[in-house]
């Protein structure tokens, strides 16, 4: 792996941590507050659907822990599994690629359908 | 009332060695240098161990006392002794030559290969660069500069154990000095050889290197300056 891609990935690792940190702490403040008075799909819908805020805040979400995991997923496999470059790099984008796939999807059908 | 002598456990051997028990008399403010000098000219002039200043200046001396890494000159057997033993043996994470002798080779080809060399911009007929004392590159620079290349760090560092490719923290913390050398001439190079892969993106800032170091410097703390300052590396530059 070159330099460039090795301190590229760092900076993407390192920034996506600080926005996860920002995105966790809404999410778990959303949690609390949504189960209030007990949880059901029709009270989440109510508020996701036609949100564009809320669409674009769990998208980020997403894109983020997605490049963040798959990132240190690629890691783990080269230096716990002893994985080489290539397929440590193959794991890190179909992992990234999947996790972004499900999640849109999951924020899709939550807000647009 | 008479001091019980010492228990000492010594490596011996390559890597396939075992641990010999001596017994060593207690003096004050006795060294763990000390003990093993005293085994191998009292009790077995055949045991083999690496020393020279004993002042801590050199970094020849450093072994593992009781399971850390220390310099054996500078530490006293009543700071490690637990109940009257000590068990002392060559540096983790190097190849053993001999009873307390690690083969310190690779750990300093790591040096090299992290472009820990000076590369002069100036000429002997130039003027003296004028470097200020309180300017930023000066002050991270006095912040490693002490290092004595004594491989405690080294042998303490987890990522050095698991991947031996990993350059470790003194050659980089060596590497950062000189991103602040503001006379240096060869920072492409150094920052493309300690942004690969084996270099300071493989840190995972356990920093065993910054708790162990005897001349508490933070190569941790270099480190994390070569991660950003790697952020400018030339996307030509092979390392």
């Amino acid at each position: 792996m070159s330099a460039r891609v090795e301190a590229r990935l760092w900076v993407v690792q390192r920034a996506t941590a600080a926005v996860l940190a920002l995105c966790v702490v809404v999410h778990l403040a959303t949690i609390i507050y949504a189960v209030r008075g007990g949880l059901s799909a029709a009270e989440i819908l109510a508020r996701t659907r036609g949100s564009f805020a809320w669409g674009s805040f769990y998208a980020v979400f997403v894109i983020a822990a997605a490049a963040h995991g798959s990132i240190g997923l690629r890691a783990v496999a080269m230096e716990w599994l002893g994985w080489g470059k290539g397929s440590a790099v193959a794991l890190m984008l179909a992992v990234a690629l999947t996790f972004v796939a499900l999640g849109l999807r999951a924020v899709f059908a939550m807000v647009a359908s | 009332m008479e001091v019980k002598p010492l228990l000492v456990s010594v490596w011996r051997g390559g890597a396939d060695g075992h641990f010999e028990e001596f017994e060593v008399p207690r003096r004050a403010s006795q060294t763990v240098l000390d003990v093993v000098t005293f085994i191998q000219r009292h009790l077995d002039p055949t045991l083999a161990y690496r020393f020279a200043c004993r002042v801590g200046m050199c970094g020849s001396c450093a072994m593992t006392v009781n399971g850390t890494p220390r310099w054996t000159c500078r530490t006293h057997v009543d700071k490690v002794a637990k109940a009257g033993r000590v068990e002392i043996g060559p540096l983790a994470n190097m190849p053993v030559v001999r009873d307390l002798v690690a083969d310190m080779r690779e750990f300093f080809d790591k040096w090299a290969r992290a472009r820990g060399q000076f590369k002069p911009t100036a000429t002997r007929h130039d003027e003296f660069v004028v470097v200020k004392p309180e300017s930023r590159e000066r002050r991270e620079a006095d912040a490693g500069i002490e290092c004595i290349g004594c491989g405690v760090c080294y042998a303490a560092c987890d990522v050095v154990k698991w991947k031996d490719t990993y350059l470790g923290p003194a050659a980089l913390n060596r590497a950062w000095t000189l991103v602040n050398d503001v006379r240096d001439g060869g920072q492409r190079a150094r920052l493309a050889a300690v942004a690969g892969d084996a270099g300071c993106h493989s840190c995972h800032t356990l920093m065993s290197c910054t708790r162990h170091c005897p001349k508490g410097i933070s190569p941790t703390r270099s480190i994390a300056g070569l991660k950003r300052a790697t952020l400018g590396v030339d996307p030509g530059e092979a390392p």
